[in-house]
């Protein structure tokens, strides 16, 4: 019998077209072309199973269905959950609508999450930062109480504080996948909802830290490494061991000669590729641990790429230049006629522009 | 007098137990459809009275039924949602706990029809004595050889279970329902799969609402082109009003859509007009949800002509000068309502009830009821009136099920209408804070 190989989809999104798989969704046709039409994804998350739907940053238009029915559906869709059509037709970056629900969510998520990114020690490594930085406004309309709560201990590894948590069920599909036994949950209805045990209670059992790397926001993390530093002070390295348990190929975060934090390996989109059991995360934090295997190949654009490891990183001239290039004015309402501000001239903005947004320097 | 369909013997004393029922010509159409008819005759009759489901969003019930999936070997489920938690509905209720046999006669009916050998009746749990009703009116049915195995000796087997809701107006949303049936959390599915494809445990399922389930006895007895002819237009048969508010007789009643609204305000048949000394400031026409109309265009559409209690003619105009027939839970307003506080009441149910599972929502309900809340106690400020139906836009449309809408239209319609309302609120907090305050400034009173 002759292979049949499965017939090719197009999709057009903003204005490039690719060919996918059936059962592609527009998230995943969006990520074969790249980070430029990409989707955000706060509660997608590809190596777990029914992840998504639960955030909207995915949004997007589709303009045309399908070559057979071209109509454009009546509302936006969740990307990450829509599967392609031949033929369909996908506004994302592109359409006002999109961008303008886009700056909404930011909005809302932000309600209630603090920006605390100076004391938070996801910062760096956070996917609430990246979209914020992307869609967010300097100021907030939100001015009433936000909600915070006590910090809940969940054993001797995972730290769980419920103020930044987003509910993007991520943790929760993990548990149920990833290890033998949910000890946690969603309790309680709309923003009163928590992620939370119900009784105070360790999470305990093989591949339970696989939470932390999940996380999109720093509301679990790793209790043997959190506050120790900075992630841009640390060098990843990819390394693995032979474990029992699991894969044992993992990053390993160094500073000087220390190993400061074991995480799983993720992605280009932040996902992990491989879980990996609390002893390999937790226990082995020696190098002599470890067979290592080089840098770990990190975005040129990623905070972590702007400390001296690596050669290609960004130079500092370049940040300047964007920088100037995206500066506005910051939005403060007080009186500031009095104060004594020097603006940059006109002229000297135009000349940073042009070449502003050249990535090379 | 107008034709009744599901309330015609609901006065009948005795009416609740089985006999009594039967008496009354109950169940006969258990015997016709069983007997005489292939589930797909029934389906075509459903289907050629044009019925649309009771439940709020109006979806042509035969059509429903005919998307529902018949994989082999695979079982197949109906679902009746009596959840009922809207605000300003309660028609389901009082069916229910007057008529049970007239649900479980339906029941029968669509599960037949549906290929269904285990049906559910997912009721509000806070309804225990009306789950009680339910589950003694199962057991008389049963006695009498119209559920269990073989029933009638014509080879249908039905098993028909009553499950207490969760206590979440979510809940009510089909596939929080089926959730909530499956033993878990109450939070709505993505769709697609539609619950036809893949519903309660993976099977095909209908969900239908309880008033639309109990048409079918009458449709089985009387014929589907019968059931059209009552009506008007695409929306036809009765309808089960449930009318609350300043009028003088609120209770459900049982109408032939095609009434106009202001006869069904203020004829005696019906609501028998605004309660003494008082007159018609606003109308909430299909529950909580839909959007809020002011008097003069309750009453009249964009045009001059006649409103009429009808699906078409309630959403004449979409919602710049219309509504929707939703569920049928009519709130009258008069002249003592302050629309800002009724927004805010609304928003703090909808604020309470989100599920928290998507974004907009979960942070959106709650924002929104806070600014209403700071308005309404005199805390407002000139930005927060654009503030909100911003963020009401923010939500509508871009949430996993339509509880956002929900929460999104009560507000942005009441601004639409009321703005000045809201206006004064924040333009006279120390009046606005005395007890029982309303703006009187130009309401159109009818
Ligand atoms: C938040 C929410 C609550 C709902 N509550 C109910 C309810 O209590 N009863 C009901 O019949 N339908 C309710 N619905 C509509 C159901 O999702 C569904 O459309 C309906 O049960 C279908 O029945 P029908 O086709 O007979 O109308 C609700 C919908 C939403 C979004
Ligand atoms: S704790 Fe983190 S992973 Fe879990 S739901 Fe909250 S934000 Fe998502
Ligand atoms: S819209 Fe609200 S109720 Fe519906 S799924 Fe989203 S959070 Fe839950
Ligand atoms: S990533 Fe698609 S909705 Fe969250």
């Amino acid at each position: 019998m002759e292979d049949v190989k499965p017939q090719l989809l197009k999709v057009t999104i903003d204005g490039i077209e690719v060919e996918v798989e059936p059962g592609t969704t527009i998230l995943q046709a969006a990520r074969k072309i790249g980070p430029e039409v990409a989707p955000p994804a706060m509660c997608y998350y590809q190596p777990l199973k029914g992840s998504g739907g639960k955030c909207r940053a995915c949004l997007v238009r589709v303009a045309a269905g399908s070559a057979k029915d071209p109509r454009p559906m009546p509302k936006l869709v969740a990307s990450c959950l829509t599967a392609v059509q031949d033929g369909m037709v996908v506004e994302n970056t592109t359409n006002p609508q999109v961008v303008d629900a886009r700056n909404g969510i930011v909005e809302f998520l932000l309600l209630n999450h603090p920006l605390d990114c100076p004391v938070c020690d996801q910062a760096g490594e956070c996917d609430l930062q990246n979209f914020a930085f992307d869609h967010g406004k300097v100021t907030t309309r939100y001015e009433e109480d936000r909600r915070t709560f006590e910090k809940h201990d969940l054993g001797p590894y995972v730290q769980l504080h419920m103020t930044r948590c987003i509910l993007c069920y991520r943790c929760v599909f993990t548990a149920d996948q990833i290890t033998n036994k949910r000890v946690h949950g969603v309790l309680g209805r709309g923003d009163a909802a928590e992620i939370g045990t119900y009784i105070e209670k360790a999470i305990d059992n093989d591949f339970s830290g696989n939470v932390i790397d999940v996380c999109p926001v720093g509301a679990l993390t790793d209790k043997t490494y959190r506050f120790k530093s900075r992630v841009w002070f640390s060098k990843p390295v990819d390394a693995h061991r032979d474990c029992p348990t699991c894969s044992g190929k993992v990053t390993l975060w160094e500073r000087g000669e220390e190993v400061i934090r074991v995480t799983a390996r993720k992605n280009e989109w932040n996902e992990v590729t491989e879980f990996i059991c609390n002893t390999c995360r937790f226990e082995k934090k020696k190098t002599s641990d470890w067979v290592i295997e080089g840098p770990t190949k990190i975005s040129r654009s990623s905070v972590i790429s702007a400390n001296k490891y690596r050669g290609d990183t960004i130079k500092p001239s370049f940040g300047q230049r964007l920088a100037a290039a995206e500066y506005k004015p910051i939005h403060d309402e007080r009186d500031t006629s009095q104060l004594q501000i020097q603006q940059l001239p006109p002229e000297r903005f135009a000349k940073v522009l042009p070449s502003a947004l050249d990535p090379e320097p | 007098m107008a034709t009744k369909i599901l309330t015609e013997h609901i006065n009948v004393p005795g009416i609740e137990t089985f006999d009594v029922y039967r008496k009354q010509g109950g169940y006969t159409a258990v015997e016709k459809a069983l007997k005489t008819m292939t589930p797909e005759a029934i389906v075509e009759e459903v289907k050629k009275s044009g019925v649309r489901g009771r439940g709020g969003a109006g979806f042509p019930m035969g059509m429903k039924w005919s998307f529902l999936a018949k994989p082999e070997g695979v079982p197949r489920y109906l679902v009746c949602n009596a959840d009922e938690s809207e605000p300003g509905t309660f028609k389901d209720h009082y069916l229910m706990k007057t008529i049970p046999h007239l649900l479980i006669e339906g029941m029968i009916i669509s599960s037949f029809a549906l290929g269904a050998n285990k049906s559910f009746i997912y009721v509000r749990g806070e309804l225990m004595y009306v789950i009680h009703i339910l589950e003694k009116a199962i057991a008389e049915a049963k006695a009498k050889g119209f559920l269990g195995k073989n029933i009638l000796g014509t080879g249908y087997d039905l098993e028909l279970v009553v499950q207490p809701g969760g206590g979440a107006y979510i809940c009510g949303e089909e596939t929080a329902l089926l959730e909530s049936l499956e033993g878990k959390r109450g939070n709505p599915r993505n769709k697609p799969p539609f619950p036809a494809v893949k519903g309660l445990y993976q099977c095909p399922t209908v969900v239908n609402n309880v008033e639309s389930i109990a048409t079918t006895s009458w449709i089985v007895n009387n014929g589907g082109d019968a059931y059209a002819a009552i009506g008007i237009g695409r929306s036809t048969g009765t309808k089960l009003i449930s009318a609350s508010g300043h009028i003088n007789k609120p209770g459900v009643y049982e109408i032939e859509l095609g009434v106009p609204v202001e006869d069904f305000i203020f004829a005696d048949e019906w609501c028998g007009g605004i309660r003494p000394g008082h007159k018609f400031k606003a109308l909430v026409a299909g529950g909580s949800s839909v959007p809020i109309l002011p008097a003069n265009l309750a009453l009249t559409l964009a045009n001059g002509d006649k409103r009429l209690m009808s699906y078409e003619s309630l959403s004449d105009g979409g919602f710049a000068t219309g509504t929707m027939l939703g569920s049928g839970g009519f709130i009258v307003f008069d002249e003592t309502s302050c629309i800002v506080r009724n927004t805010w009441n609304f928003s703090r149910f909808y604020h309470h009830e989100s599920c928290g599972q998507c974004s907009p929502c979960r942070e959106g309900t709650g924002w929104m009821e806070k600014v209403l809340h700071r308005i309404e106690y005199g805390h407002g400020h000139q930005q927060d009136i654009d503030l909100l139906v911003d963020v009401s836009k923010k939500i509508e449309g871009n949430t996993i099920c339509p509880l956002g809408d929900a929460a999104a239209w009560p507000v942005a319609s009441a601004i639409r209408h009321f703005r000045d309302e809201f206006q004064w609120h924040i333009d006279h907090p120390a009046e606005a804070t005395q007890p029982g305050a309303v703006y009187r400034g130009d309401m159109a009173l009818v």
